[in-house]
């Protein structure tokens, strides 16, 4: 079933849930563990505290204030300008990535509240192709950051991603100089920008937006930075320590202002936000 | 390329007929002119239809001419500015002021090496933060007096390594590319040999960008495609053209604004050739863009990068509908 096939693009509602698994196994610590439970802890295992990936509707869930989600979202899905093919079309990767997430593409683009704060909030799918950026995550920022514009309220955008979306080749590494452009006109409207990096927020999505935020909070068991580790040992053979490109690296090296706990996210956010702007 | 040697070895006979034909007073003319006939159409046939891949190639020929080649050829008084002024001064980046036709204009170049000792010096052309941020306030003097930017973009990547990571090599790259899309001054970006991902474009950020025939400009290398999207190594060829890296498809696409030819072969063929053309696209992109207003010019630039990527518009439907 393809199901952005027939023209439409379907707006997103939180109130549907669509995994009915009741167990899972925990990847750290191996213990079973009672799904719903890990949902109501933000995909924390209650047994050993390791994070487990967010979708971008758990994230936004996780983050707002109950009933203010709106999906702003352009009505947009991938092209395929150069028809890559891989080891599979283009165009079926996307349209597998759809099914699997029931997104068009790798970001929602919301207007929600935080702690009583308007905001548009951009958050990204890992599961949708590694959260990679192409031309339609790289409109969806920009048109989030108008709308910020338009509505006189913050932007906050929650990245993960592997970085830019190769298939759609220079067109999505140019994406980089759209988003960065757009920035810019927050900047001018004097509007803040948060940018949260999570695991993993890397290569050209850490290299262009997610760096350019007023303030950079990582969540706890990030993972930022440009040339993986593989990169590395095969350009340069350089010894790593343990903590590369972990939060506590990036904190040290001055990457970014704070590290924050996922249990905690929301809140420093209302924080943060409220320096700017008074909550409603 | 396999048949390069032969033909190579084809020019040095005719060569060798040239002198005897000096030399000894034979005429040999009628003999010479045939040959020389026949290499060329050999030539021609040759390099006719390059590959992609074959164009990844040339872009990084060891005898390619680099950045300060074509510096030496188009402009004059290069003065060359070190230093980002936080502690290090890269080589792989350079920066300074020089003289196109007597016009004063703040370069930014990237600068391969050829022997081992240079690349050791040049990191073999990887830029590292150091490079971006010296680019950077470099481009904040070129706004500050006006001075039009040219960037001569030739990198296999950003530096991958510790260092650059400890010094925020991405936030480095993505300060430029703010910085550049609201630069108050004139920039003509111009990819010579390897445009190596946010690599290079940190300072190709322009009003225009202009491409040599043989550069390759992309989101990742061939050899970096291959193994993440095909899993296998053996498949860079393919990952190349798949990746449309070559400049007349960039063309194509809309992305690049010129393609300035190269001599049959390659730059490395005849470089000064080369470099007259650069400079003959260079001067006449500076001139049309130097032509505008600087209001008109933020706004094109703006707009160029605000609308660039592909996607396909759908209608909306709630998705309780679908339920």
């Amino acid at each position: 079933m393809a199901i952005f096939k027939e023209k439409h693009y379907f707006r997103v509602r939180l109130d549907k849930e669509t995994d009915e698994s009741l167990w899972m196994r925990c990847k750290s610590c191996g213990e079973l563990v009672f799904k719903r439970k890990v949902r109501e802890h933000n995909n924390i295992c209650p047994h050993c505290g390791e994070y487990f990936f967010l979708t971008a509707r758990e994230r936004i869930e996780s983050l707002i204030d109950e009933g203010s989600f709106e999906d702003i979202s352009e009505p947009i899905m991938a092209d395929d300008p150069l028809s890559f093919r891989d080891s599979k079309p283009y165009l079926q990767r996307i349209e597998e990535a759809q099914e699997e997430t029931g997104l068009a593409d790798a970001i929602i683009i919301a207007s929600a509240t935080i702690c009583g704060v308007p905001v548009v909030l951009g958050v990204m799918d890992f599961r949708f192709i590694g959260g990679s950026m192409g031309a339609v995550m790289g409109e969806q920022i920009c048109h989030g950051m108008e709308e910020a514009i338009v509505r006189r309220c913050p932007f906050v955008l929650v990245s993960s991603s592997g970085g830019a979306r190769l298939q759609e080749g220079i067109f999505s590494l140019l994406q980089m100089a759209k988003t960065s452009a757009v920035r810019n006109r927050l900047a001018q409207e004097r509007l803040p920008y948060i940018s949260v990096m999570t695991y993993p927020t890397t290569a050209g999505v850490y290299a262009s937006i997610a760096s350019l935020g007023d303030i950079i909070i990582a969540e706890k068991g990030a993972m930022i930075g440009f040339a993986g580790r593989r990169v590395i040992r095969n350009t340069i053979a350089e010894e790593l320590p343990s903590n590369y490109q972990t939060d506590a690296f990036a904190l040290e090296h001055g990457l970014i202002d704070r590290v924050v706990n996922r249990e905690d996210l929301c809140e420093e956010l209302g924080k943060v936000l409220g320096f700017f702007v008074e909550a409603q | 390329m396999s048949d390069e040697k032969t033909l190579d070895l084809l020019e040095a006979k005719i060569q060798e007929l040239r002198e005897l034909n000096k030399t000894d007073g034979i005429d040999l003319s009628h003999e010479i002119t045939p040959l020389e006939k026949k290499l060329e159409k050999l030539r021609e046939e040759l390099y006719a239809d390059l590959s992609d891949w074959e164009r990844v190639k040339i872009a990084r020929h060891p005898q390619r001419p680099y950045s300060l080649d074509y510096i030496q050829q188009i402009f004059t008084d290069f003065y060359e500015l070190h230093g980002d002024r936080l502690g290090g001064d890269d080589r792989a980046l350079l920066a300074g002021l020089a003289r196109l036709e007597g016009q004063p204009v703040v370069l930014l170049t990237q600068q391969k090496g050829r022997t081992t000792e240079e690349n050791k010096e040049r990191y073999f052309g990887m830029t590292r933060p150091q490079g971006y941020r010296k680019a950077k306030r470099t481009m904040a003097l070129a706004e500050r007096f006006s001075f039009p930017v040219i960037s001569l973009i030739d990198t296999p990547g950003a530096y991958p390594g510790l260092e650059a990571e400890e010094l925020n090599i991405g936030g480095a790259i993505a300060e430029n590319l703010s910085a550049m899309v609201m630069l108050c001054a004139p920039i003509v970006a111009a990819v010579i040999g390897e445009g190596g991902s946010g690599g290079a474009l940190a300072i190709g950020v322009a009003d225009r960008v202009i491409m040599l025939e043989n550069a390759i400009y992309s989101v990742i290398s061939p050899e970096g495609a291959a193994a993440i999207l095909w899993k296998e190594k053996e498949r860079t060829k393919e990952a190349a053209v798949a990746l449309a890296l070559s400049a007349p498809h960039l063309l194509e696409l809309g992305v690049i604004d010129e393609v300035v030819p190269e001599p049959l072969g390659g730059a490395h063929k005849q470089p000064e050739k080369t470099a007259a053309a650069l400079k003959e696209s260079l001067l006449r992109h500076l001139g049309e863009v130097s032509a505008m207003s600087i209001e008109e010019l933020l706004a094109a630039r703006y707009k160029r990068y605000r609308t660039i990527g592909r996607y396909r518009t759908l209608q909306t439907t709630d998705e309780d509908e679908t339920s």
